[in-house]
């Protein structure tokens, strides 16, 4: 089974954001950039399924600037096979991504797609399923747990309150939810051998794309700031006063 | 070897990521129980820390001096007992046989200390001999294809993990200095070999020191590093390296307290306003900068030029001297601005303020640093080179 891993550079997610004073977005001049914690989920099952021998090869693809090749290289290190870097300095919304996605599966044929069900930047949460929609494949979203059964693929899903597990046909669209695994640190000797994996380079251009954005943000805003918290006199007050307010 | 920029960003990224998520949060346990986790401990041998030091071909990484103190500076920015770990394997324990060890030598051990299946250690220090290390009593008589050990080594770190151990002993009983001393590779199950209980310590719990003891330990005539004579000269070439790493490790601490004292005083308030806007607090702080910095600058020059295949004892010495120095009026620093916080165990500073006192004693005192940068300066001049 061939692997696709989409991977997504975001903004590291031990960075404190700061909104821009114009409040367009977020501050991203000098922030510390990382690969999106879901993907290092799926980064990380297509690697144990290589180890296990149900994948035979693990592609890892990302759309992003040029630095989102250190971010290609940081899948290669944990154990991906090769990568394709689509190069641009647009925002790409995710209806673009998951068009270029559905090329590159067209010209890879991967078994399986395994994506972050979103990433921390955006929490979109589109990709995945956009991109099945226009492969017209079976999806199964929020995985906690993904084993192969014969060409077929079962893959339990969380969901409000439980765990729901489908079985999906091969080719299929998998998102990766927490739960799944705990990636692994790539062991320093990998992050030297990643350096000779080979990352093919392309533009969205290549693939016909047309990324333009149809979706502006109207506005960001920071979270309220939390209050200063209240000083009662005696415990019957307070009992009264979290009634009140409805927190019991 | 010159390092790819991008690799070694990532290599030092990775180091980084490692000593925030895994050891940071378990600081206070590892004091308290006197061990670091064994899962930690397998996390860095899947990290590939033990072997950083290592030729490639037996497994590691061969970081040259440069990329090797950047990543004890990120070592450093936690206990030093979690270096310490890895410590001997990376250092003193390996270098011999990196150095000067044959082909049959490095293939029969270096790979296991690359992967940190093998703990190695390295045994100098004697009860009677120190910092006249030159001056050491272990005996290694030639018997047949064998040499007999007997003595005693003092304060050995990770003695009681070893599997084995780079001795210094005596080979030639009538030449007493340095002149009659060789090295050996000594397996920890050879028959008389044995180790003594941990000791207890100031600082660095979590990190181990024993005796080790030769009672007609026959070891094979192989094993030796080096020609029969050559030991001192040997163990002054692992420690010259030792002694940069020493100071990035403790360079790194030095960082972390900056870090921790910046922090606090914008968070505490006295006489009104937070302690960093009161200019004494200002002038510690300040202080600790600079000197660590300088710090820095010394341990990568002294790298750089290691690299470059340059004799550096005499900057390998001004560097420890200068850098664990620095360290210790950190550390100290460190304390006066958290008051009466820096003094309660809750708040970590006290155990680094133990955990660093000794840097200025091990791999040579500050003294000894200071005999030998006067000695080579002395030589220097001699030579008509200064
Ligand atoms: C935690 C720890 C880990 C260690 N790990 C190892 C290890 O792995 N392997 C190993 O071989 N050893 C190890 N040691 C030993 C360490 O290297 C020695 O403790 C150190 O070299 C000092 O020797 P000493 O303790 O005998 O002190 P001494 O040599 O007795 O020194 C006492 C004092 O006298 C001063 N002094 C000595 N000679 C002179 C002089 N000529 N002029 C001026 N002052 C002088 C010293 O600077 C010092 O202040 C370790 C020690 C400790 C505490
Ligand atoms: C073991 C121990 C025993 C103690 N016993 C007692 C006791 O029995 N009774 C009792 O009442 N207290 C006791 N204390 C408290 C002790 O007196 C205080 O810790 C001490 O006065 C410092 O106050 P602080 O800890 O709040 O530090 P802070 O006042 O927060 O000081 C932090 C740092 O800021 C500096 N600083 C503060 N203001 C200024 C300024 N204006 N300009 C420049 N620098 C400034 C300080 O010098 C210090 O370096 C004890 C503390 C300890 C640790």
């Amino acid at each position: 089974m061939k692997v696709l891993v989409p991977v997504k550079r975001v903004i590291d997610y031990n960075v404190k954001v700061r909104v821009k004073p114009d409040q367009t977005g977020v501050d991203l001049a000098n922030v510390k950039m990382s690969m999106n914690p879901f993907d290092e989920i799926s980064v990380e099952e297509a690697v144990r399924m290589k180890e296990a021998g149900t994948a035979t090869e693990v592609v890892i693809v990302s759309i992003g600037p040029k630095q989102a090749q250190e971010t290609i290289r940081t899948a290669l290190a944990m154990g991906g096979d090769r990568g394709i870097l689509i190069n641009t300095d647009e925002t790409v919304e995710p209806l673009a991504v998951a068009k270029i996605l559905a090329k590159v599966v067209a010209e890879e044929s991967p078994d399986l797609v395994l994506l972050g069900k979103q990433a921390i930047d955006d929490d979109s949460n589109q990709t995945g399923q956009m991109l099945a929609a226009l492969l017209d494949w079976p999806q199964g979203t929020f995985a906690y747990k993904i084993e192969k059964d014969g060409d077929a693929l079962t893959v339990t899903r969380e969901v409000d309150g439980g765990l729901q597990t489908v079985k999906l046909a091969t080719p299929a669209i998998v998102t990766v939810d927490l739960r799944l695994n705990e990636p692994r640190y790539a062991s320093l000797p990998n992050i030297m051998k990643a350096k000779k994996k080979p990352i093919d380079e392309k533009a969205p251009g290549d693939y016909g794309v047309d990324i333009s954005p149809r979706l502006s943000v109207v506005k960001v805003t920071e979270p309220p700031v939390r209050e200063a918290g209240e000083k009662v006199e005696d415990v019957a007050t307070l009992v009264s006063k979290l009634k009140s307010a409805g927190a019991i | 070897m010159a390092f790819d920029a991008e690799i070694r960003a990532a290599l030092i990224e990775q180091v980084r990521r490692f000593v925030t998520e895994k050891c940071v949060p378990i600081e206070a346990q590892v004091g308290d129980e006197d061990e670091v986790p064994q899962a930690v401990v397998d996390e860095m041998k899947n990290l590939g820390l033990f072997g950083i030091a290592v030729p490639e071909e037996y497994g590691g990484l061969a970081l040259d001096m440069e990329t090797e103190a950047l990543v004890a500076f990120e070592l450093g920015q936690t206990s030093p007992a979690f270096r310490s770990v890895a410590g001997t394997n990376i250092g003193i324990g390996s270098q011999a046989l990196v150095l000067f060890g044959t082909d049959a030598q490095k293939e029969k051990w270096l790979p296991g200390i690359a992967s940190g299946d093998l703990i190695a250690s390295f045994a100098l220090t004697e009860p009677e001999a120190g910092s006249d290390a030159g001056s050491l009593t272990t005996k290694a008589i030639r018997d047949g294809d064998h040499y007999v050990l007997n003595g005693t080594k003092r304060y050995i770190t990770n003695a009681n993990k070893a599997d084995l151990f780079t001795v210094m002993a005596r080979t030639d009983v009538d030449t007493p200095g340095p002149k009659g001393v060789s090295a050996f590779v000594v397996e920890r199950d050879t028959p008389g070999v044995s180790v003594g209980v941990p000791e207890k310590k100031m600082g660095q719990q979590g990190a181990h020191i024993c005796d080790v003891i030769f009672e007609d330990a026959r070891v094979p005539a192989e094993n030796i590093i080096g020609k029969e004579g050559e030991g001192f000269k040997v163990a002054m070439s692992v420690l010259d390296k030792g002694r940069l790493h020493i100071s990035a490790v403790a360079t790194g601490v030095s960082k972390r307290l900056i870090r921790e004292m910046v922090n606090y005083a914008l968070e505490r308030k006295q006489f009104g306003t937070a302690i960093m806007n009161h200019q004494m607090i200002q002038a510690m702080i300040a202080d600790s900068q600079a000197e660590t910095y300088a710090a820095e600058c010394m341990i990568m020059d002294a790298a750089r030029r290691r690299d470059a295949g340059e004799d550096v004892t005499l900057l390998a010495s001004s560097t420890k001297l200068f850098a664990t120095e620095a360290c210790g009026r950190v550390a100290d620093r460190a304390v006066q601005v958290f008051g009466g916080a820096g003094y309660v165990s809750d708040y970590g500073i006290e155990r680094f303020y133990r955990d660093v006192r000794i840097f200025r004693l091990y791999e040579g005192t500050s003294q000894i640093q200071q005999i030998i940068i006067a000695r080579e300066l002395a030589k220097a001049a001699k030579a008509g080179r200064l």
